[in-house]
């Protein structure tokens, strides 16, 4: 009676009742869910390399203990989008292999190479910054197992961001050559997030589809706003600037104007020809390829351990 | 390349977490694991990185069943209609105290 049970999901949805899994749902609702938690559990993940590359080069113990727990945080965080989205009925070796094999997507952004100490604190404050603009309102998904996941995360995101911007501000006060770096990092990785809030609200049918079902509670555009605000704001604690001169108040909105994302080499990114793509997705190939003696080894010794509980169980009656 | 099919691949197992002494295991969420010892320091990994935990319980999700969300009118409905099982049920005067 799809009829009737869309009535039902169409209620909930309404009177903001988190639908669970398993509940009914129209196939659409679940194919987006589980589009969008996969590319957000492969973003976590594959977001690990970036930072990862600088764990052996950070300057100082306390800066190399933060990076780890950070790392850390990323691969938890995966791992909590990778089980939420399983309750929709896809298995993470599906997903795994889906984007190993190419075919799914993860966030542009980690596209792009860490060249220098300072895109750390680029990373943290911006990357982290932007991420846990578009996290926060997904703490209020229609999915429940999304919505939970994504409180869990957003707790542990503000620490991401505040070491970054520490790392940053330190640079600021340096020497020359420190602050050319900060400067040099923030002009980096400035447009790039920008762009990981997605394409323009007129040119993305999906997250209006999204909204409709209140998986996303603003739009992109509204999003990448509230991030420019905050940010102008910020980047003057750092002494740094923008990179983008047609950055200014706009009294009748009550927004800073910013310039025009080069929307081509966003697509450009998507499509696979970033800076970074092919190494990434290499990498992650190795690891999960490199790691296959440590499953085989574990399954082996699970299954051992199980064969001679049952041994022990069925040949003494001892058991209670 | 992948030595271990998928189907055998490690078993999902769901954890519950007590966060302090005195309160009840809740539910945290689900992980792959091995085998049991392996899903308790998975948990504590993924779960408790912040002191959030002293205490884990794992049990194998296929070993816990559900009530179906389809019958839940039914379902719950024998306590639908009992009203007088709730305090505000019986009126009683004012003066009365310590009840
Ligand atoms: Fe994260
Ligand atoms: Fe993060």
């Amino acid at each position: 009676m799809p009829a009737r049970e869309q009535e039902i999901f169409d209620r909930k949805i309404e009177e903001e009742i988190r639908i669970e899994p398993k509940d009914w749902m129209p196939a659409d609702y679940r194919r987006m869910l589980i589009r969008q938690m996969s590319q957000h559990a492969h973003s976590e993940i594959v977001g690990m390399l970036p930072e990862g590359n600088w764990i052996t080069r950070a300057p100082s113990l306390r800066r190399k203990a933060t990076l780890i727990a950070k790392v850390q945080d990323e691969a938890g965080h995966g791992l909590y989008l990778y089980s939420a989205t399983e309750t929709l009925g896809i298995t993470r070796d599906e997903m795994i292999e889906q984007l190993h094999a190419g075919m799914a997507k993860y966030s542009s952004i980690f596209n792009y190479p860490t060249l220098t100490w300072a895109d750390i604190g680029a990373i943290g404050w911006l990357v982290d910054g932007a991420a846990i603009m578009n996290q926060v309102p997904l703490c209020r998904a229609s999915y429940g197992p999304y919505a939970r996941a994504m409180i869990r995360i957003c707790k542990e995101e503000s620490f991401h961001q505040r070491q970054g911007f520490e790392i940053l501000l330190t640079l600021s006060r340096g020497s020359e050559a420190q602050k050319a770096m900060c400067q040099d990092a923030i002009n980096r990785w400035w447009w790039p997030s920008l762009m990981m809030f997605g394409p323009n609200d007129d040119a993305s049918p999906n997250s209006r589809l999204s909204m409709h079902w209140k998986i996303k509670r603003f739009s992109n555009d509204e999003l990448r706003q509230k991030f420019v605000d905050a940010c102008v704001d910020q980047v003057k604690t750092l002494n740094m600037l923008l990179p983008d001169s047609e950055i200014k108040w706009n009294e009748n909105r009550e927004h800073y104007d910013f310039g025009e994302i080069n929307w081509e080499e966003f697509y450009e990114v998507i499509k696979g020809n970033g800076p970074c793509n092919r190494d990434r997705l290499e990498a992650r190939k190795k690891a999960h390829a490199e790691g296959a003696w440590v499953r085989e080894a574990a399954a082996a010794f699970a299954a051992k351990k199980n064969d001679s509980t049952k041994h022990l169980m069925y040949g003494s009656h001892t058991t209670s | 390349m992948e030595a271990i099919p998928p189907r055998e691949n490690w078993p999902l197992w769901e954890v519950f977490i007590r966060a302090r002494q005195g309160l009840d295991h809740k539910h945290a969420g689900s992980l792959h694991a091995a085998d049991a010892q392996m899903a308790i320091e998975n948990a504590r990994d993924v779960y408790t990185r912040r002191n959030e935990g002293i205490s884990i319980w794992v049990v194998e999700s296929r070993y816990i069943h559900a009530s179906s969300p389809a019958e839940s009118g039914s379902f719950y409905d024998p306590a639908n209609d009992k009203v007088y099982r709730h305090p505000g049920f019986y009126h009683l005067p004012d003066e009365l105290k310590n009840m």
